[in-house]
């Protein structure tokens, strides 16, 4: 594919969604165009944000294979530790090398224009064991690994997830680029309570690693921290009384032994960042069509705004599906009642209560949308209605793909 | 059937954690049990630890302080007055300088923790002191001493807590700290903490779908817990389907067999205006909920062979607001849970 057309697709898809305010105040997001997405080469990264609970893994993995059945070279890098995307895509275990995805489709023209699809699963200790074993002497990586705090930071501490999987995205892009593997990485967000986890907890780290405390635990009687270790004889009193006296030599070891790995931590986060901020990159927001889910989504779509990061649009999952015919929710339940008095286990009456419950669950996410989509009227929308079933296997995936290629 | 005040299922708890997968529903389970609490007449807290002030939200009311809240009275029921629910929402942070100040008389060294960054260090890294000050807390309201005077006593509190994937941890601080305090104050704080975590005065009720996956989770989590010997409550069904379908007419929904005629004649009697497109399309529908049905069947005998109290919530098809929650409540006290 020559540089002229990859062009001209991006901006033909950007002018398509340029719809003024003015415009679309009260009409329906515009639609995304998922296909257009996967088929531009120079998509290079997609990353699936939203709440927990929202369909993530799901809708992450039914981009990645319909991406790889269109032709592309895709790595999809889940971060969930739940079974969830093992389950869908039919493998048992996942670890954190890619592992090929079998069963996949040949394209509609009944030629496989090279499409490959390789599924991962990050395992969050042992990619910072690994940053950790390529960046100290094998003595120091030892130190630190068994150090009660690294575990304690690389096990548990809010964000780390987050940081590794931009750390995994960074090494798989790197490696990609390199040997040419991969011409796409999709990669689904760590279950965190809130979307924005993933843009902040790189900065939270390491601000965190910054920190005044670790600085002077780091300095206690250099140059101007003089003044401060009088301060400091309060507080380690304080926290050997709290805490035991041995939590604080550990502190120290840890903190010493990690000082040196510091610039380098910090340069590879900015590193992974900036690619994040890149054209290639997508941002595609998932949120389920409820208040709070919708709430972070906009949180998100801001957010990414001014980070100046590529949004590429908003996927609604699992939308009750629009009953057929023009019966309204209150007509609906007012039959249903006349004829529950003739008969009580009327199916009829049964059926038509169903169909009130769904009109009206169906009108509130649609005035759930439209609130979004007045506030945020640039943000090109796909619908996935929710399936009767589970989705747990390739033909699942499929399904939900289609239907997100699907214009309403 | 209203039940009398001592015939619910759990009568000698005090401390009700609720649990569950994202996207399940806990906070609002949880909500509806504290007022469910508050409607037999109890007073209780319910509190929230993951700072997502959600509560606020629920109950309409602004932005939670760490401070108690009143927030809602229960149902009246009979002639009892009811009881009143007041809410907190706990953050490490503010847990960690009221302890401070409540067991070392620590005012100006707290102030110094906190201006040389310590309380920040304390609550993001240092290993399991997070959720030490979170638990504690939570057990500082359930077991009032006289070191907080002046502050309410409850008779039960509820705790919107960690999801399912994280409640064993959470709840086991004990083990967390193992690697990092063997000895100290902090150490037998966590001991107390966990001495209630696992009397029959806690119970952690979970709350899912009847969905696969969440259920599988439901279902991992018991295990956990048990392992942890940690006292497993109740799980909560939320978001059920109606079910005033009988069971052959579902099977012949799924078959496509439904009488298309009987329908049409049945809406006309019923005074609808029928349409073809109507008619396919409650067909349509029919099949949807029947597959949906099928699933959650098999789903709901996973969980009633779990051993523990199961409820059923409905879904509201109008969303869960103020007025939702105190159903959802009622329903609660209805199946004996509060």
């Amino acid at each position: 594919m020559s540089g002229p057309s990859r062009s001209t697709s991006r901006s033909t898809s950007r002018i398509r969604t340029r719809v003024g305010p003015l415009a679309t105040s009260n009409g329906p997001a515009p639609d995304m165009d998922i296909d257009a997405l996967l088929d531009d080469r120079n998509t290079g990264i997609i990353v699936c944000c939203g709440s927990g609970g929202v369909g993530k893994t799901t809708a992450s993995a039914a981009l990645a294979l319909r991406a790889a059945e269109r032709g592309r070279k895709v790595v999809v890098l889940t971060i969930d530790p739940a079974r969830r995307l093992a389950q869908a895509m039919g493998i048992e275990t996942l670890d954190n090398t890619p592992r090929p995805v079998v069963g996949l489709r040949a394209n509609a023209k009944g030629n496989r224009r090279g499409g490959s699809l390789d599924a991962m699963m990050l395992d969050m200790k042992r990619t910072f064991d690994e940053v950790v074993e390529g960046q100290a002497t094998p003595e120091k990586a030892k130190q630190i690994l068994e150090n009660p705090f690294y575990i304690a930071l690389s096990s548990s501490f809010a964000g780390t997830q987050e940081y590794m999987a931009m750390e995994k995205l960074g090494q798989i892009h790197a490696d990609a680029r390199r040997d040419g593997t991969y011409d796409l990485i999709v990669v689904d967000t760590p279950p965190s309570r809130s979307a924005l986890d993933f843009l902040d907890a790189p900065e939270r780290l390491s601000s965190f690693l910054d920190g005044r405390f670790i600085r002077l635990l780091l300095t206690p009687a250099k140059g101007p921290a003089r003044l401060m270790t009088a301060g400091l004889g309060i507080i380690t009193g304080a926290l050997n009384k709290i805490l035991g006296a041995q939590v604080l030599t550990d502190m120290q070891t840890f903190v010493a032994a990690f000082d040196t790995l510091f610039g380098g931590f910090r340069a590879r986060a900015q590193k992974t960042f900036e690619l994040l901020q890149a054209d290639g990159t997508a941002f595609l927001v998932v949120a389920a069509p409820e208040p709070d889910a919708l709430r972070e989504a906009a949180y998100f779509v801001e957010r990414l705004g001014e980070d100046d990061m590529p949004l590429a649009g908003l996927i609604v999952n699992r939308a009750a599906p629009v009953p057929q015919g023009t019966l309204s929710a209150d007509e609906a339940m007012a039959a249903s009642t006349r004829l529950r008095k003739a008969s009580p286990g009327s199916l009829t009456a049964g059926l038509l209560r169903l169909h009130a419950d769904q009109t009206r669950i169906v009108e509130r996410e649609a005035l759930l949308r439209e609130r979004f989509a007045a506030a945020h009227p640039q943000v090109p929308t796909a619908v996935i209605p929710a399936l009767p079933g589970d989705v747990h296997d390739l033909a699942g995936l499929r399904r939900v793909g289609d239907l997100l290629a699907e214009t309403r | 059937m209203s039940a009398p005040e001592a015939q619910h299922d759990w009568p000698r708890v005090r401390l009700h954690v609720v649990t569950g997968k994202g996207g399940t529903g806990k906070s609002t389970v949880a909500a509806a049990l504290a007022l469910a609490l508050a409607s037999q007449g109890r007073n209780v807290l319910l509190c929230e630890v993951e700072g997502r002030q959600g509560i606020a939200r629920m109950f309409d009311v602004d932005p939670l302080p760490y401070e108690e809240r009143r927030i809602a009275t229960g149902l009246r029921r009979d002639d009892k007055p009811p009881g009143v629910v007041h809410a907190l929402h706990i953050d490490p942070e503010s847990a960690l300088l009221e302890y401070l100040a409540m067991y070392y008389k620590l005012g100006r060294a707290g102030r110094a923790l906190d201006r040389f960054g310590v309380i920040e260090f304390a609550t993001t890294i240092a290993p399991g002191v997070r959720d030490v000050l979170l638990t504690g807390k939570v057990f500082e309201a359930v077991q009032r001493n006289s070191r907080n005077k002046h502050a309410m006593r409850y008779d039960a509190v509820v705790l919107d807590a960690p999801p399912t994937g994280r409640i064993t941890q959470f709840l086991n601080v004990n083990n967390e700290l193992a690697g990092l305090a063997k000895v100290g104050p902090i150490k037998s704080q966590a001991d107390t903490v966990m001495t209630l975590f696992r009397s029959p005065r806690t119970a952690v009720h979970l709350v899912t779908v009847l969905e696969e996956m969440p259920v599988q989770e439901t279902v991992d989590g018991i295990a956990e817990l048990h392992h942890a010997q940690l006292p497993v409550g109740g799980v909560i069904v939320n978001l059920v389907r109606p079910r005033d379908i009988g069971a052959s007419d579902l099977e012949a929904a799924r078959a496509g067999r439904l009488d298309a005629g009987r329908l049409e004649a049945d809406l006309k009697e019923a005074g609808v205006d029928v349409s073809a497109d109507l008619v396919d399309g409650l067909l349509a529908e029919a099949r949807d909920h029947a597959e949906r049905r099928a699933l959650e069947d098999a789903q709901r005998e996973i969980v009633n062979g779990l051993g523990v109290p199961s409820y059923e919530l409905p879904r509201l098809p109008g969303g869960v607001d103020l007025g939702g929650l105190y159903d959802l409540a009622g329903e609660l006290v209805r199946q004996g849970m509060a």
